[in-house]
């Protein structure tokens, strides 16, 4: 109790503190604006102005002979690097500041809460008179900004359930924002012809045109929502999608309306060209991303020499791809979108581990960076630009985007519905609906307006009041209305603790039968890109190309990336039992005692149980926090603990299939080329295990000393071992002393106890321990005992032959014993 | 008819599969490419090392177990007919049931029979009990790794003391059924497949 008490109060000073430097972060800012004014006004007229060797401007200029200037200023010079930076820092610590609060940003998007600081520092700046930066104006949105927007978006799409349901989400991208358009633009020009309003004077035209503006509907607050309370993948997805689409969409319809508000009259070719238009750009778009995808992972393919730069070309190329596509005026968003799908997943095979985290981190990194920035900058705006408040056009405005967005939904999903295996629900629509908050495309286009529209501040006026109008009232309010949704649908049946397993094991069960039936991909189509793929596309593009099954390479990249991540922050006692496991291991006693639960106890198993059962189909969860990289912690978890029947069957198949690749690491002791000796082969393989150094193995002598006597036993029986296995002129030939120890069978008990008392130890210090003996005499003593060594703990992922099974939970366990923190707490439940 | 290692499905085929599980002939020859697709070896059967290969099944925590649902005591192989027959627990109940066949009581995806199916998911040693060792095996499973071996006892405890009728402990497949009685089972083991 006191220690939250004393947590709180820390926060809340934290919290002082971080507005304190907030708000001297501004006038800092805007001090250093001021400065410069003086030096620029200053003028000397009636003085020669002195050019000393440094020409900078004096500091007393009255002098006759100027001094060496000690300290000087010139703040024009650094200027515009400088306030960016300062931008920047203000909008990060903003970030920084709404997540000491965690309540805050469970009930108020981000967005909101970054325009509210833009608005507040907009408000300061505007009543000291000051100018915001201008930023922005349209070339600095469309080129620098939004890119790296979109390309987080495009790299951490979610492919193959992109690709499920592309045809729904082009549907509503593409036909929902046309209908959107239309209708709003249609209504208003209806409202304009009542007299009483005082809008008469916009044409058809202008309001198509601000129709399409504000019918782009940006998903990152409803995204933001989605993913703490639940929603399901189609869904997630849809809006996703959709934000992303109807922005080529958008910018189509945009550009043509402008190009038709400057015709006095529209004709019926017009018309068609615009769909002509449309299809070229989106096709234009399609095909640049793929050009420079496929050249991106091209070039990656001979990166391995210089692995420092390989980041830059996925930003290179994709940037490229964005620019050139803007070049011909065609979608640039969709170029850049295909251009990052494509060169994904080639890229991530081709390049190091550490330049695929840096790539991921980097473009997430960039793309926060520059969403923040916009809504800020959306906020402080919103204060100093012109307004032209009109309060029926903007309420009538507001009505009918709401209304038409409801409407929309509705009929593209009826329409729609039959074609989709799971048909969307209300609850789905309703969020689609409600989700379609508008946000920064619809306030950087408006701000790009030519000017010759006579009514351009009242646009601007109707799209900022609508934009913070849906993301502060919808944003706000879809979450508890959601909530309140799901509470009504499952309060309906107390659950038992029965049915609340029961229920959840059938859940699992039929999402892993749905998963075995492919019944979300279309098989034909899939099944033909792959052959493609690994016939044709894979050899040319990846360097290193040896077909796995895709188990296995999963298998591996996780395990790769946990191997690491489960030293840091082990996930709690992974020694729970494989899943297919003899019931003679779990014999305890056989009856309990019935005991008494109270309603206390089932409400807190209740609790437990739900926040503690794996949701089904966790991939998706992983995405859906839009600000953070995917987290796959829990996959993890479900792999490792399988991972004990995942190698029995990756043993079968790698025994059945490729015998000659994948003899684990064991056989490859028994078989020595014939004419070489021990010592030849095996540092071979010690530099291929361990990466230990030579150079530093003697001096590790001295050290090892305690360890040499429990050692001798099991290296004698090994060479006996690797003596009978194969053709050895090189062991016997060796001098050694005489084994006294009788053979004993090397597989069984002595593997169990290599095993486990190197699982005790650090992986490490075990390649040392060997090359201590070399200078005693024993080499081969030491080379073999590296034989009776099976496998490294776990960090290699091929299969052990001869283990036996229940070693490997043991393993892990004593690994993890080592740091006992907590379990990992990632926040998700 | 045994494992052949012809690819094609021949008519006759198709309708066995279709009297037996119910699925229309488009469903069944759509499943059939899927059974070909994932049946590596092209010999006409599925082995476990086959579904394992997903690798969505891999990151079910109760994948094994589906995987385990295919294979009849102690075989490694699964032809077509079998995996269809396991595959026919998941479809949709309709109130005007096509297979009009006299001979199959019920057909297999009756709610009975998808109950069936769940009971022995946990039910590994086909004794027609659910001990509380089997429970607690399947309940480790879908239970992060954050629950101490304490709580996850109590809960199966709790399961059982709900369900039990009898006092012996363990939950029987009536008992299974009663549990379950207001859980909408259709829905909820229930796949739409597509025509």
């Amino acid at each position: 109790m006191g220690t939250s008490v004393l947590f709180e109060a820390r926060t809340e000073r934290g919290a002082f503190y971080m507005l304190l430097l907030l708000v001297l972060c501004c006038f800092g800012g805007k001090c250093e604006l001021q400065d410069s004014k003086p030096s620029e006004q200053t003028d000397f007229p009636g003085v020669e102005p002195f050019h000393n060797e440094f020409d900078e401007p004096q500091a007393f200029p009255d002098e006759e002979r100027a001094n060496l200037p000690v300290f000087t200023m010139d703040y024009p010079r650094i200027q515009l690097p400088f306030e960016f930076t300062l931008w920047v820092l203000l909008a990060s610590f903003a970030k920084i500041g709404f997540h000491i609060y965690h309540k805050i940003t469970i009930w108020i998007p981000e967005s909101c809460l970054l325009i509210s600081i833009g608005l507040i520092v907009g408000a300061i700046m505007h009543s000291v008179k000051e100018e915001p930066p201008a930023v922005l104006n349209s070339n600095v949105f469309f080129l620098y900004m939004l890119p790296l927007i979109v390309l987080d978006n495009g790299y951490f799409m979610p492919t193959r359930l992109f690709f499920e349901n592309a045809g729904t989400v082009l549907w509503y991208a593409v036909v929902g924002t046309l209908w959107n358009s239309v209708g709003i633009g249609i209504s208003l020009f209806g409202i304009c012809q009542f007299e009483v309003f005082g809008v008469q004077d916009i044409n058809l035209q202008e309001n198509l045109l601000f129709a399409s503006i504000i019918s782009a509907v940006d998903p990152v607050a409803a995204l933001n929502v989605f993913d703490d309370i639940g929603v399901n993948e189609q869904t997630y997805i849809i809006i996703f999608g959709e934000g992303l689409f109807n922005d080529a969409v958008t910018v189509v319809l945009y550009n043509m309306f402008t190009f038709l508000a400057g015709l006095p009259v529209v004709e019926s070719t017009d018309v068609f060209l615009g769909t002509a238009r449309f299809f070229v750009v989106a096709a234009g778009g399609i095909l640049f991303g793929l050009l420079f995808g496929f050249v991106a992972a091209f070039t990656t393919r001979f990166t391995h020499n210089v692995r420092q730069i390989e980041p830059l070309f996925v930003f290179m190329y994709s940037y490229l791809a964005y620019l050139v596509a803007e070049c011909f005026a065609i979608s640039s968003v969709m170029a850049l979108i295909t251009c990052a799908i494509t060169m994904k997943y080639y890229v991530e095979e081709n390049v190091s581990q550490r330049s695929c985290t840096t790539i991921r981190h980097v473009v997430k990194m960039l793309a926060t960076i520059s969403e923040t920035l916009i809504f800020f900058f959306l906020g402080v705006v919103t204060i100093t630009t012109e307004h032209e408040w009109n309060w029926a056009y903007i309420l009538f405005t507001l009505l009918f985007a709401f209304i038409w967005r409801v409407i929309g939904i509705l009929v593209l999903t009826q329409i729609i519905n039959p074609f989709r295996t799971i048909p969307l629900n209300f609850k789905d629509q309703f969020g689609l609906a409600y989700g379609g908050l508008r946000g920064a495309i619809c306030f950087a286009l408006v701000f790009t307006l030519p000017d010759n529209i006579n009514r351009k501040n009242l646009f601007v006026t109707a799209s900022v009041a609508i934009i913070i109008f849906t993301v502060f009232i919808q944003g706000i309010s879809i979450r508890p209305i959601i909530e309140y949704m799901n509470i009504r649908k499952t309060n309906k049946d107390r659950k038992t603790i029965n049915m609340e397993v029961h229920t959840r094991m059938m859940e699992h069960v039929l999402s892993g039968i749905e998963d075995l039936c492919g019944q979300w991909s279309h098989y034909y189509w899939k099944d033909k890109f792959k052959k493609f793929n690994d016939r044709v596309l894979r050899r040319i593009l990846i360097r290193d190309n040896r077909s796995e099954s895709s188990i296995l390479s999963l298998y591996k990249k996780l395990e790769l990336q946990s191997a690491i991540g489960l030293l840091d922050a082990p996930l709690g006692d992974l020694s729970a039992a494989p899943s297919i496991v003899s019931l003679d291991d779990q014999r305890k006693e056989a009856t309990r005692a019935k005991e008494k639960f109270l309603a206390a106890d089932v409400r807190k198993m209740h609790k437990i149980l739900s926040k503690n059962m794996y949701k089904i189909r966790q991939k998706t969860i992983s995405y859906t926090n839009k600000y953070n990289l995917p987290d796959d912690s829990r996959t993890r978890e479900i792999l490792i603990r399988r991972h004990a029947s995942i190698r029995r069957s990756l043993r079968a198949e790698s025994f059945r299939e490729q015998p000659s690749q994948n003899i684990p690491k064991s056989q490859k002791y028994y078989s020595l080329q014939p004419g070489g000796d021990l010592e030849t082969t095996f540092p071979l393989r010690r530099r291929n295990h361990g990466g230990s150094e030579d150079g530093d193995h003697p001096s590790a002598l001295t050290s090892r000393s305690s360890s040499r006597s429990l050692i001798p036993m099991r290296r004698l029986n090994t060479i006996k071992e690797t003596g009978n296995a194969g053709e050895q002129p090189a062991a016997s030939s060796q001098p050694h002393s005489p084994s006294p120890v009788d053979a004993l069978d090397m597989r069984g008990p002595g593997g169990l106890e290599g095993s486990s008392f190197r699982g005790r130890k650090a992986p490490v210090p075990a390649p040392k321990r060997h090359l201590s003996y070399r200078i005693d005499g024993g080499e081969d003593l030491a080379d073999s005992e590296r034989a009776g060594e099976p496998v490294r703990p776990p960090q290699l992922p091929p299969p052990r032959g001869w283990e036996p099974e229940d070693q490997e939970p043991r393993e892990n366990e004593t690994l993890l014993r080592d740091s006992s923190q907590g379990p990992r707490g990632s926040g998700r439940s | 008819m045994g494992s052949r290692a012809s690819t094609l499905l021949r008519e006759e085929e198709i309708e066995e599969i279709k009297k037996e599980t119910g699925f229309s002939h488009s469903q069944i020859t759509r499943l059939y490419s899927r059974f070909t697709s994932l049946d590596k070896g092209e010999n006409g059967t599925l082995s476990r090392e086959d579904f394992q290969r997903i690798p969505e099944l891999a990151i079910n925590p109760l994948g094994d177990r589906i995987i385990n649902a295919f294979f009849p005591e102690a075989e490694d192989q699964v032809n077509f007919r079998g995996f269809m027959r396991t595959l026919a627990h998941f479809r949709p109940i309709e109130d005007n049931d096509k297979s009009k066949n006299v001979a199959v009581s019920e057909p297999l995806n009756s709610r009975t029979n998808k109950l069936l199916f769940a009971f022995r998911l946990y039910d590994l040693d086909r004794d027609d009990k659910i001990s509380r060792d089997e429970l607690l095996q399947v309940l480790r499973m879908m239970v992060g790794v954050n629950i101490s071996d304490e709580q996850l006892g109590s809960i199966a405890d709790r399961t059982i003391q709900e369900a039990d009728t009898n006092g012996d402990n363990s939950i029987s497949f009536s008992e299974f059924i009663k549990v379950l009685e207001k859980v909408d089972v259709e829905q909820k083991m229930s796949i739409r497949f597509l025509h």
